[in-house]
């Protein structure tokens, strides 16, 4: 099995082979970076697709300012890029955060990375930023810090960055092009004026660049994300990949704009269009040729993983946090001995790889899938409850992560009102537009007809399976039913 | 000699760690100005920091009670406000 997402098996893995696609220099993924970054991104644990099963981040909501305007923002908002669209976080001082991400880490010690990332540009906000980081370095040494931003104060925040327990820093590079750039960013704050247009695109993109040089250089990681645009950097897009690849970034994060017309945003209101499924997936696999894709990420959120989601996060409200009295010295303890357990178990299931399936039919289509789940690496998520699907591509060649497709109202909102609207369930079943199946730990009655109506077979029989195996072992089910046809992909597509 | 915050600030904070004067404070229901501290940036910079860097059109108002950052002026959005589809909430126009 080939799993496309790397670190996989890091260099000194003990099963001794090279079974991943780290193996064969001239290849190798991970190959246009220097050695020092290679090996701090094999052994990090949010970039291993087996390891973000396990680990939990959080982001605090530290930096409010933002130094620019992006078509695809509404500022009334969260910034669309690293949040929910029309969300609206809590504005916390350094102090309360670091508050609250001691009382997060010592309640949920798989906790393991800590992000700013808004509610604006987190270098627009130095203060309030590096205050942050500074207490954090000093009091949770055991916790990973990073960072998102547009790129603007970049170069004059690298040297403040490199003095804390920063790991990655992710950029956020829409656009190489000034022409381009002008589409995508009406203004920014630059050296005390509003400048627009071509000007300030070219301003902007310049820092962009100039900051991934400098943080490459000193050898802290560098996360690329773009917002694929229709119409207007799509195309674009892989000559970004190519540039920011060329120069050091790490992995490139193609994710699609998100423009509807009750958020307020330019796009939103001007009609401007939303990728498929399809041109996302396309766009990600002609950049991935090129460039690591990190399609497990979830854009370092606040409820990644499900283990700091909807449910928890009532916990940890500003008044429950300041009456909280936590020991962190004693905490540090359990998270050591969770996190070494967790690497331990990640060690062997590297040593083991995934079990095989035998596959009988040596030929067959490849097929989407659909998987639930709420972390663990299992399909242990209900149909009802789930707020994003992981995709998984199967073929006889084996299974492997395409992205995630979050769903903005789960089928059953709260505990009592499942089936709430078809509406929910409509959306839901075109966010899964183009899955053959979708595995979960139970599916009610009345999703299930409709599921099948749409042509994506719904399966609870794999309940608590981990998800690759379960993926495999539906798909060759289907495919010996005959599922698996074209017909049936005409039919959906008719349907 | 003062500028003003009015009530279109959707509170975003852009404008208050670039007051040279640290004149702009948190207050409900939006953020204000406070008079006796804002120097409209004179002797600081060209252009008043705050209205430089407001995203919203028409939150911050001169002397005279005029928009420093008239409508349309910075997204366009707003000149075309009347061809909008009715779908789109009045708060967000
Ligand atoms: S005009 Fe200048 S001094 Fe007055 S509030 Fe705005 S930024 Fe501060
Ligand atoms: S920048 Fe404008 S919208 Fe934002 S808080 Fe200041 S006055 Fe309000």
């Amino acid at each position: 099995m080939d799993l496309p997402v790397l670190f996989n098996d890091p260099p000194a893995s003990p099963s001794g082979g090279c079974a991943a696609n780290s193996c064969g220099s001239s290849d190798d993924q991970l190959g246009h970076l220097p050695e020092a970054i290679r090996d701090k991104v094999f052994n990090h644990p949010c970039y291993s697709e087996d390891a973000h099963h396990y680990f939990a981040r959080m982001h605090v909501a530290v930096a409010p300012a933002c130094n620019i305007q992006c078509h695809y923002c509404n500022r009334k908002y969260d910034c669309a890029n690293e949040s929910r669209p029309g969300v609206v976080s809590e504005v916390l001082s350094p102090e309360q955060a670091v508050k609250k991400v001691k009382a997060v880490a010592a309640a949920i010690p798989q906790m393991s990375v800590l992000g700013i990332a808004g509610p604006g540009d987190p270098l627009a906000n130095p203060q309030r930023t590096f205050d942050t980081f500074r207490m954090l370095s000093e009091q949770t040494p055991d916790i990973k810090l990073c960072v998102s931003t547009n790129g603007l104060s970049l170069p004059e925040s690298v040297e403040e960055l490199s003095k804390h327990n920063i790991d990655h820093v992710t950029i956020t590079i829409n656009c190489v092009d000034p022409e381009v750039g002008a589409k995508i960013y009406p203004w920014i704050f630059w050296q005390n004026r509003r400048i627009r247009g071509i000007e300030a695109a070219r301003i902007l993109i310049e820092q962009q660049q100039r900051g991934l040089e400098m943080l490459v250089e000193r050898g802290i990681l560098v996360k690329v994300n773009s917002v694929l645009i229709p119409g207007v950097n799509d195309e674009h897009l892989k000559e970004v990949s190519r540039i920011v690849k060329e120069k050091g970034a790490f992995l490139h994060n193609v994710m699609p704009l998100i423009a509807e017309a009750e958020h307020g945003t330019f796009y939103g209101l001007t009609g401007q269009r939303e990728p498929s499924h399809a041109e996302l997936q396309a766009l990600q696999d002609a950049c991935a040729g090129d460039m690591n894709m990190m399609r497990h990420c979830r854009q370092c959120r606040a409820d990644a993983v499900g283990l700091l989601g909807e449910d928890r996060g009532a916990e940890f409200t500003l008044d429950k946090i300041d009456a909280m009295e936590i020991d962190y010295a004693a905490a540090m303890e359990t998270r050591a001995r969770v996190h070494a357990d967790i690497a331990e178990e990640l060690a062997q299931r590297r040593q083991h790889g995934p079990a095989p399936v035998p596959i009988l039919q040596a030929s067959g289509p490849t097929a989407l899938m659909a998987v639930a789940t709420k972390g663990g690496g299992l399909v242990n998520e209900h149909f009802g409850h789930a707020r994003e699907f992981l995709i998984y591509e199967a073929s006889p060649a084996g299974v492997r992560f395409i992205g995630h497709r979050r769903v903005e109202t789960p089928y059953c909102e709260g505990d009592s009102s499942c089936g709430e609207g078809e509406s929910a369930l409509a959306k839901i079943i075109d966010a899964l537009e183009g899955c053959r199946a979708v595995l979960c730990a139970k599916v009610g009655y009345e999703p299930w007809s409709a599921l099948e109506n749409a042509g994506i077979q719904p399966n609870g029989e794999h309940a608590l399976e981990p998800i690759e195996e379960a993926v495999l072992a539906l798909y060759q089910e289907l495919l010996e039913a005959g599922k698996l046809t074209d017909d049936v992909a005409q039919q959906r597509q008719s349907a | 000699m003062a500028l003003e915050i009015i009530d279109s600030c959707v509170n975003c904070w852009a404008c208050v760690p670039v007051c040279p004067n640290d004149a702009i404070y948190q207050a409900q229901p939006h953020f204000l100005i406070d008079a006796d501290k804002c120097t409209e940036c004179v002797g600081d910079h060209d252009e008043a920091q705050c209205a430089s860097i407001c995203p919203i059109e028409g939150a911050i108002l001169d002397e005279l009670g005029d928009a420093l950052n008239p409508p349309g002026s910075l997204t366009g959005i707003l000149l075309s406000a009347g061809e909008l589809p009715s779908s789109i909430p009045q708060d967000i126009r």
